[in-house]
């Protein structure tokens, strides 16, 4: 059935910016511009005074599936996206088992058609069972439907493994994703070292944790000509050293998560556990750097490293608690804060929210030209609202955002050209 | 003044006042440990729970003796260490302790942050005997009183602490609270041993531990932990003492009256040479006998009911 | 300190002079009874008592030339509202600087009104030891007893009110020796 997203402000990044109606049909975009013929019968969404963007895309999320359901499901995974205006979402392989053979991607695949929700685009590990030891078949991982490889939360340390990653990956053009933390210098760590981990008495994690493993990554790409993404880089020194590898050229692409520009390591203080996550939140200084690095395009996407843990898990002391947050449902009004800061232009924002992770990636989504997939958030920009966790789809509520007055609303999520979520009257 | 707080969980979060308070107090019961009936019924009919997650014979008994001297009833629970690992938390632990009615929970836990997150979660007051690497604030307390009761005032008193600074909870202590009244902390050992951003607490950092020693009136040494060795903190025990260990020549270099202070258990020869914690200057077994004093004041100011 | 400001509220009881002759009859009166000066002791409760305590062994000197010794005893951690209280009261150190094992010992505090705080002393002070005999002088009896305890030497009777609030107000403190009642 048709749909027609009426009188909205249409950003489509690089393409348009202005008043449009939007008409969709049988699962893609059929028409756009001013005063439309719409098809008799075709439901009607008034989206005066709202914005209309090409739904998000996020290329960095733990569904939890299979292995961790009391966690997230993709089943649930799904719904906080759609509900955070994410209309396709690419999951990292560190389940249980491991999603590191065409079995375990094409599970995951069905789950997501049964949810019928996001599109879901799973990421293959790089080595079997994450070990960092022997490569995986990535070949068949590809053929499976896997968009990238990574060993997310389980760096890949042996350099030479990694560098024939990258070599291999070059067959099947394939991004490789890499965590980047030298887990010998960041061994039980729990937080940002420096003043504050001192005075808590808790074990820190240096930057240059970080910032080795971006050297070392960025010059495994330069060897070896890969395409090297680097996941949630969150340090005033990675941003240094990937705007220079840009510089030269290399097909290097970053991401930065919303907590690691919009917080602190202070939030740590009173051994607040929804603020443990890794990499750890760090000083003012690197998320001054990280802000700069989405300005001039050093970052190019958002990403946001949803990982769910139960309640339970984090009320566990700092130290033994896992590391991660939830992120789908709050990354879009903490990505708008930077335009209201003068960060970003709003259709920057909409480019590292949408139509940049599709470019890395290579998903052919991230539009809204005639013709595409008809994946659409429809959004309220002034919208204010506060963020109250139990409200969340995920099944998990670990937010260090909790109670935060926040701006920027989804109203209306499209995935594939069906309505998958609509803000209830409550929340609008 | 009074005590107006639930739970003693750090030493950075006490104000100069209410460490003044507490060391006053201590001399009260000062004068009890002295007599030859040690007990008063101050806590009569309340019960404290020691709560130790990480094996300490010494600041447990320490707890043990001072709330026994007042006439609490005393229970020692030490979970295994495993039931750290298996995930219960420390909540659900401290809630059934706390359906027995206890009133004031002694926790020892190994990681920073566990008293404060207990002590959100239960109605009981909460003492922290200690926390990861964070704090210790009653050794902290028992080492501010042995100090006091050398006459020595703490405002521009230069005080050398000596060791792994990185890794100590009684550093930490001692570091907000001296600095607090006014004293000129050292901070003095290895810079692997150094943790990032001390000098922001107000402590200054020494390596060379002569160097740091001209002067100071207390030589607070700290406990070797000597698995540490080969793990990238410091090559060999044997070169550690010669650079860290306190000699009697050492000693000399310190001010002419200064005092030796020690957490323990000590490891005689490495961090201390045996002549000189046996020495004169060596006031280690006042810190134990004082360590009961101060917590029978804690337990005392902390009893008032719920 | 209590404040006195509030003089107009207030009645006075007894005055310097009364307060003055009080001390010396008692302190005669503890010589009477107590032929074997040698044996006693006097223990100030604290912090009523003590000043009480040092005029009493001053005469008793200024009498007999005889030196008394004399203690100082802090009753907090005997008191039976410890467990009622929200927050502790402030401890002050007890002095008792000699064995009170087989003396007399003369209790001396400036009021004596429910009985509680003299049932605490003689606690603290059998922690202390085994004493021959224990006896209690105060300056001031305002009655209201809620515990059978009976002074052995009495400055003064005085009837008050349960809500009353008896003040003695003595010159170690700052003040002109006095004792007054007000309304609470």
């Amino acid at each position: 059935m048709a749909i027609h997203i009426a009188g909205g402000h249409v950003i489509d990044p690089g393409r348009l910016n202005g008043v449009a109606d939007v008409l969709i049909d049988e699962g893609r975009v059929v028409a756009i511009g001013p005063h439309l013929k719409v098809p008799a019968g075709a439901t009607k969404i008034d989206a005066m005074g709202r914005l209309v963007l090409p739904g998000f895309i996020d290329l960095h999320v733990h569904f939890r599936e299979p292995g961790f359901e009391y966690k997230e499901s993709i089943q649930s995974g799904a719904a906080a996206a759609v509900a955070g205006g994410f209309t396709s979402v690419c999951c990292m392989p560190n389940t249980n088992p491991v999603n590191d053979n065409q079995a375990i991607t094409e599970f995951m695949l069905d789950r997501a058609r049964v949810a019928g929700l996001a599109n879901v685009f799973p990421i293959g590990a790089i080595t079997k069972g994450s070990e960092g030891k022997e490569l995986a078949e990535l070949g068949d991982l590809r053929r499976a439907g896997c968009v990238a490889i990574s060993d997310d939360g389980k760096p890949v340390m042996n350099s030479l493994v990694m560098r024939r990653a990258m070599e291999y990956a070059l067959a099947f053009d394939m991004p490789v994703v890499d965590h980047c933390e030298d887990l010998h210098l960041a061994e039980g760590g729990c937080m940002n070292e420096g003043a504050i981990s001192t005075e808590l008495g808790l074990p820190g994690m240096p930057a240059a944790a970080e910032d080795v493993m971006v050297a070392r990554n960025v010059a495994l790409a330069e060897l070896t000509g890969a395409r090297l993404h680097l996941a949630h880089i969150s340090t005033e020194g990675s941003v240094r050293m990937v705007r220079e590898a840009k510089s030269r050229g290399l097909k290097v692409t970053a991401e930065a998560c919303p907590h690691h520009f919009s917080i602190t390591e202070e939030v740590v203080r009173g051994y607040n556990t929804y603020a443990k996550m890794n990499p750890p939140l760090r000083t003012w200084k690197d998320v001054q750097a990280i802000k700069e690095g989405l300005r001039d395009g050093t970052i190019d996407v958002i990403a946001t490293d949803h990982a769910p843990h139960a309640t339970q898990e984090k009320q566990l002391g700092f130290t033994e608690a896992p590391f991660g947050i939830v992120g789908l449902e709050t990354a879009l009004p903490l990505t708008f804060a930077l335009v209201e800061e003068g960060v970003l232009s709003l259709e920057s924002a909409v480019d590292k929210l949408s139509t940049a992770p599709a470019k890395v990636f290579g998903l052919a989504k991230g539009t809204l030209a005639i013709g595409a997939d008809a994946d659409v958030a429809v959004v309220d920009q002034q919208e204010q609202w506060e963020v109250d966790p139990t409200k969340f789809r995920s099944k998990s509520r670990n937010t260090p955002f909790a109670g935060w007055k926040v701006k920027g609303l989804v109203t209306t999520t499209i995935v594939g050209g069906r309505v998958v979520f609509e803000a209830s009257q409550a929340e609008q | 003044m009074s005590l107006k707080r639930k739970d003693l969980l750090s030493l950075a979060s006490l104000s100069v006042d209410e460490i003044r308070l507490i060391l006053q107090t201590a001399d009260s019961f000062k004068e009890v440990t002295g007599r030859e009936i040690k007990k008063v019924p101050a806590l009569r009919g309340r019960t404290v729970v020691n709560l130790f997650f990480e094996p300490s014979t010494r600041t447990r008994t320490s707890f043990e003796l001072a709330a026994k001297r007042l006439s609490a009833d005393v229970i020692n629970f030490s979970p295994s260490s495993s039931s750290v690992v298996k995930g219960e938390t420390v909540l659900d632990t401290a809630r059934n302790i706390e359906a027995m009615q206890a009133d004031i929970i002694v926790l020892r836990h190994p990681s920073a942050g566990a008293a404060e997150a207990l002590a959100r979660g239960v109605k009981s007051s909460v003492i922290n005997a200690g926390d990861g690497w964070h704090e210790h604030p009653t050794q902290g307390l028992l080492d501010l009183y042995t100090i006091r009761e050398r006459g020595l005032s703490f405002e521009g008193l230069r005080v050398a602490i000596v060791g792994d600074i990185a890794h100590s909870r009684v550093a930490r202590s001692n570091i907000h609270a001296l600095v607090k009244l006014g004293a000129d902390v050292r901070v003095v050992g290895p810079p692997t041993m150094m943790p990032c951003g001390v000098d922001k607490l107000g402590a200054r950092v020494y390596y060379n531990f002569d160097e740091a020693l001209c002067g100071v009136q207390v030589i607070m040494m700290l406990r070797l932990q000597l698995e540490r060795q080969g793990i990238a903190l410091f090559p060999t025990i044997r070169e550690y003492a010669r650079l860290y260990g306190l000699t009697a020549e050492r000693v000399k270099l310190a001010d002419s009256g200064a005092i030796v202070m020690h957490p323990g258990p000590i490891n005689r020869g490495v961090e201390i040479a045996p002549e000189v914690a046996d020495s004169l200057s060596s006031v280690i077994l006042d810190q134990v006998a004082n360590g009961v004093a101060v917590r029978m004041g804690i337990l005392y100011l902390l009893s008032g009911a719920n | 300190m209590m404040p006195s400001s509030d003089r107009q509220t207030e009645r006075l009881v007894m005055d310097a002079g009364d307060i003055a002759r009080a001390v010396t009859r008692i302190a005669h009166e503890i010589l009477e009874r107590n032929k074997a000066v040698q044996a006693l002791a006097l223990i100030g409760i604290r912090t009523g008592g003590v000043h009480l305590a040092h005029r009493l062994v001053r005469r008793i000197q200024e009498i007999e030339a005889a030196a008394v010794p004399i203690g100082e005893l802090d009753i907090t951690l005997y008191r039976d509202d410890l467990s009622l209280r929200k927050e502790q009261p402030i401890l002050r150190k007890t002095s008792v600087p000699f064995d009170i094992s087989d003396k007399i010992i003369v209790l001396v505090d400036d009021v004596l009104f429910t009985g509680r705080t003299i049932r605490a002393a003689m606690d603290g002070l059998i922690d202390l030891g085994r004493p021959a005999e224990i006896q209690l002088a105060v300056l001031v009896d305002r009655g209201h007893r809620q515990l059978p305890i009976k002074a052995t030497y009495i400055g003064k009777n005085i009837p008050t009110s349960r809500e009353e609030k008896v003040q003695v107000l003595l010159e170690e403190q700052g003040e002109d020796d006095r004792v007054v009642i007000s309304k609470a």
